[in-house]
């Protein structure tokens, strides 16, 4: 799955995105989030404030509770501040 | 059948009275024209500019999500939204709405509508930059933004 960082989440990860094989038992974006918790000390810091974090999937915006199966990228970032 | 949106997001600036005519020219109908243009203000002079990221791609798909909504819900005769991205030093546009109808009320409410969403639904970020020098901050979503998007429920 694509993974796609944008604004303070984009720096404190230290990537614009990445590609990562969802393992098993991975079902929802909070189980995502949990997962790359557990990559690097980078991640853990970037989903720290875990609430502050907003999320795509496949280009529209989801809840925690979203189901991954079948889509190709998935995006995070903070509240969204444009305008 | 609901008018169709023009979205654009761009580096370049946008020209007011170029798109305002683009909603008028060769038409009878329209009545009421409201145009709303966002600008980088330079906070008292310690900004020294914006800089403005985007999700390519998706911040299209967004606008034009807001911007169709905001022609179902009113009686438009035309609609554009233009949204920059880069750096933008103050004085220059960030954000374009023009509403067109054949009455005010419906333009009015649309250009409201669509910028209380755009702030908190398209994926825009500002960092600002100071005058003072710095590697600059991510400004912070206001809660207010949130309390005016809620007001279309």
């Amino acid at each position: 799955m694509n993974i796609r960082y944008f604004a303070w989440v984009r720096e404190r990860v230290g990537l614009e995105e990445e590609t990562l094989e969802v393992p098993a038992g991975v079902e929802t974006v909070a189980d995502l989030i949990a997962h790359l918790k557990t990559l690097d000390d980078n991640h853990a810091a970037a989903f720290e404030e875990e609430e502050a974090i907003r999320v795509a999937l496949d280009q529209m915006h989801v809840e925690g509770d979203a189901v991954l199966a079948g889509a190709r990228e998935i995006a995070f970032f903070p509240p969204m501040t444009g305008g | 059948m609901a008018v169709a949106p023009i979205v654009r997001v761009q580096l370049e600036d946008f020209d007011l009275e170029a798109e305002s005519r683009r909603l008028t020219d060769g038409r009878k109908d329209v009545g009421a024209l409201v145009t709303f243009t966002g600008l980088c203000r330079d906070e008292a002079g310690t900004l020294s500019a914006l800089e403005l990221e985007h999700y390519p791609g998706m911040a299209e798909a967004e606008l034009t999500r807001i911007a169709a909504q905001a022609t179902s819900r009113w009686p438009l005769t035309g609609l554009t939204v233009i949204h920059r991205y880069g750096r933008i030093p103050p004085g220059e546009n960030i954000v374009l709405v023009v509403a067109a109808s054949t009455h005010r009320r419906a333009a009015f409410e649309a250009a409201d509508f669509l910028m209380d969403y755009l702030k908190t639904r398209a994926p825009f970020w500002k960092k600002e930059h100071l005058a003072s020098g710095g590697s600059g901050t991510w400004v912070e979503a206001k809660d207010v933004d949130d309390k005016d998007a809620a007001r279309w429920k």
